[in-house]
């Protein structure tokens, strides 16, 4: 059994990513679990056809306590077979969301969830790893494989690199590795190019370029993965070519993050950054003018 | 080897006698003692113990007041078994019991669920509420939650609920004991100041002490004076209530009332100027009056400008019974002094007890040699190197902030003292170091009743002093050989 978590910058698309590759190892066969550990709870809902109705945390809260919940009341099948848990959370603002993950993976773990006619496992976990609990999925004895999406948008970029600091710090205890980054195309200049050489500086690679198309919106729309919704299509292909390229990939590295200005020199290479000009910082529009 | 059942046992680490025995010697070398102050990332056996311990002393010391943890049940067990062990009472407090539900979710339903509970149960006069660690790394916020409380009604608006944060991974119990004071006074005294009146009477707070004995010497002395009073706040009575075969659960504590009209009061002296930092600096912006922070009165020249700012305050002599019993204490002291003269002492404890023993022990002529804080500051470093520059017997006294009860270990093999004083926790130490441990601070786990001895004022230096000497003469008397064994001491 692999197990994989997808981090990346928040609304870089690593729910509708992971959905459709998954959907993609399901149509090659294989057994997937999705993990959902975002209190938003939309990592599965491409591949159940709704929104999960009952979260881990959801039955906590109804029940008030873990203790009396079982598997079957928060695992549900859906498209190729494929089990999906969501682990959702508090309301925003109040308590931890981030102990939801934990109480959540270890009510997985305690209660059988992880058979071993699995061959995947996947954790889609929330944007910022803003503390511990949203690194629950890569500690000791859980994923060891981490791909970051991301696109050729700055933001996107410096998010891609403080995660491979997070893994840095993890890696060096423990087996987790870098696996690769996932472009999910923005249609930014030099995209391909910008995203392949961030990979190169942090010794990865860039495992696939998914390009944009609206009929992952479509698709979307219809609470279905591509794959599902229209095998057919060119973009179904390219997730299914991720697909096969991440159930093929032997690339599993210890990150080198960039430090901050080699990281902003890499951005104004390829344009996306202009250089600082120190004679404006500071100054108001109206002093300025 | 086997076993009861008959079974071949293997010794998990065959360790031979000789490298017990080394170990066991290299642990009080002056090799190790580098070792274990250069240690940085461990603490083994601080002297000090966590915020909500104080914060909840601070509640028992008003009439009626429940003790209310926000928090998870261990920690409010553990505060009520140190309680119990260190006062062998009962020390009632309520819990909001969060559990992993709780910490996902926020505590907002157990403490709204927990205080509807105690209300109707255990009938209070003030809810103390009060957080351990959980709902302070989550993120609770107290001041809604308390507040969403009375609007749901699950306490009466009008049923005083004081409320502090005081997260156990910050600071010490006596800061924990300041927050929850300052908050009880500020809900009290809410709208209770009225322009021109004066109670005429002194608001004492005794700061963070553990010691019954004193509150209740505190109260002795202002009688003598004639000097009215309010006690801010007042255990004594919650601690140490007659047995008569009736079990109560509020058995003491100051009074409502008289805690809200402080607020009208003629002067408010705060003693021990570290665990009323934020308690004094409110009360001083806001009640009427006259203001002091003074240090907890420990020895002779402290209990005197304890005596005399009481009598400067209230315009009042100081009585004669007062100076009588001063009389006998320089009396007491000088029959005394020989036994305890030029003796080393390792001292550890709160600051502001800190600062009474150091004080006493220089006017008895004894040095103050180890002095350890470990929750301290440099402030703290300061005052206590102050009172050891300004005394001939400070000159070889040394200060260790921040350091805990196995640095003390070191410095007790290596650079020997004749004793120590501090609180149980030392007994180890002062085991090894074949030295008698005088148990002035608190807990108090394996001796009865020392809670109930006074040691500030005049009658704490009859009682100290005795305590230090007479142990001194048992132990020459149990060691001295057979041609030095004499009646005479």
């Amino acid at each position: 059994m692999r197990q994989i978590a997808i981090y990346g910058k928040g609304g870089i698309g690593k729910s509708t990513t992971t959905q459709n590759t998954v959907a993609g190892l399901a149509y090659l066969g294989k057994k997937v679990m999705i993990v959902g550990c975002d209190p938003k709870a939309d990592s599965t809902r491409l591949i159940l056809h709704a929104k999960a109705q009952n979260t881990v945390m959801d039955l906590v809260r109804e029940r008030g306590t873990v203790e009396d919940l079982e598997l079957e009341d928060v695992m549900k099948v859906g498209y190729g077979d494929t089990k999906c848990v969501e682990s959702g959370g508090p309301e925003p603002g109040v308590g931890c969301a981030g102990r939801g993950v934990i109480t959540a993976i270890n009510f997985l773990e305690e209660n059988g969830a992880y058979t071993p006619d699995l061959d995947f496992v996947f954790y889609d976990v929330l944007g910022d790893v803003v503390c511990g609990g949203f690194a629950m999925p890569i500690r000791e004895g859980k994923a060891e494989e981490i791909y970051i999406v991301c696109s050729g948008e700055m933001m996107a970029m410096y998010a891609a690199n403080n995660i491979a600091k997070g893994i840095l710090k993890y890696a060096s205890s423990g087996k987790v590795r870098l696996a690769g980054l996932i472009c999910n195309a923005r249609k930014t200049d030099k995209e391909f190019e910008l995203v392949s050489a961030l990979a190169a500086k942090l010794s990865t690679q860039m495992i696939h370029f998914v390009p944009r198309d609206n009929q992952v919106q479509r698709a979307e729309m219809r609470r279905m993965t591509v794959i599902e919704y229209s095998p057919e299509h060119p973009q179904a292909q390219e997730y299914r070519t991720l697909a096969e390229k991440i159930l093929n990939n032997k690339m599993l590295v210890v990150p080198t993050p960039l430090e901050m200005e080699e990281l902003e020199d890499l951005l104004m290479e390829f344009g996306v950054m202009e250089a600082e000009d120190e004679s404006v910082v500071g100054v108001v529009e109206a002093a300025a003018a | 080897m086997s076993n009861l059942l008959g079974l071949e046992v293997k010794k998990i680490a065959p360790t031979p006698p000789e490298e017990v025995e080394r170990v066991k010697n290299w642990i009080n070398s002056e090799e190790y003692k580098e070792k274990n102050f250069a240690r940085q990332a461990l603490v083994i056996t601080p002297a000090h113990a966590c915020q909500p311990l104080g914060a909840e002393l601070a509640a028992h010391g008003f009439e009626g007041t429940l003790p209310f943890v926000h928090g998870s049940q261990g920690c409010t067990s553990y505060f009520r078994s140190t309680f119990n062990r260190h006062y062998r009472e009962p020390a009632p407090a309520a819990s909001s019991a969060m559990s992993e539900d709780g910490a996902v979710f926020g505590g907002q339903n157990n403490l709204h669920e927990g205080l509807e509970n105690a209300v109707a149960l255990y009938k209070p006069k003030m809810i103390a509420v009060f957080t351990s660690c959980m709902p302070e790394v989550i993120g609770d916020d107290l001041t809604a939650f308390i507040k969403n409380a009375k609007q749901k009604g699950c306490v009466p608006n009008d049923l005083p609920t004081p409320y502090a944060n005081t997260p156990s991974f910050n600071g010490c119990h006596i800061h924990g004991y300041d927050s929850m004071l300052v908050s009880i006074l500020q809900t009290l005294t809410e709208g209770k100041q009225i322009e021109g009146r004066c109670t005429g009477k002194l608001n004492l707070i005794p700061g963070c002490d553990f010691n019954t004995g004193n509150y209740r010497e505190y109260k002795r002395i202002l009688k003598e004076f004639g000097v009215p009073y309010t006690l801010l706040a007042d255990i004594s009575e919650t601690f140490d209530s007659p047995l008569d075969g009736h079990y109560r659960i509020y058995p003491g504590g100051t009074k409502l009332d008289d805690a809200a009209d402080s607020i009208n009061g003629k002067a408010t002296i705060a003693l021990g100027s570290y665990s009323t930092t934020k308690t004094f600096g409110w009360v001083k912006d806001n009640y009427s009056g006259k203001h002091v922070s003074m240090p907890v009165p420990f020895g002779v020249a402290k209990t005197d400008a304890f005596l005399m700012k009481i009598s400067e305050l209230f315009g009042k002599p100081i009585p004669d019974s007062l100076k009588a019993e001063r009389g006998r204490a320089v009396d007491l002291m000088t029959d005394a002094h020989q036994y305890i003269h030029g003796k080393k002492f390792a001292v550890y404890g709160d600051p502001d007890y800190l600062l009474g023993y150091v004080s006493f022990l220089l006017e008895m002529g004894a040095v103050p040699y180890h002095i350890l804080c470990s929750k301290g500051t440099k402030k703290l470093e300061k005052e206590i190197q102050a009172l050891l520059d300004a005394s001939m017997y400070g000159k070889e006294g040394k200060i260790y902030i921040n350091k805990d009860l196995w640095h003390m270990h070191s410095l007790l093999m290596t650079d020997p003292v004749d004793a120590m004083i501090g609180d149980t926790h030392g007994k180890l130490q002062a085991r090894t170091a074949k030295i008698p441990l005088f148990r002035f601070g608190f807990p108090v786990f394996d001796r009865v009743n020392l809670h109930r001895i006074p040691l500030i004022g005049y009658q704490g230096v009859l009682n100290m002093l005795s305590t230090i000497c007479n142990k001194f003469i048992d132990i020459t008397d149990d060691t001295c050989d057979d041609r030095h064994f004499e009646m005479m001491r």
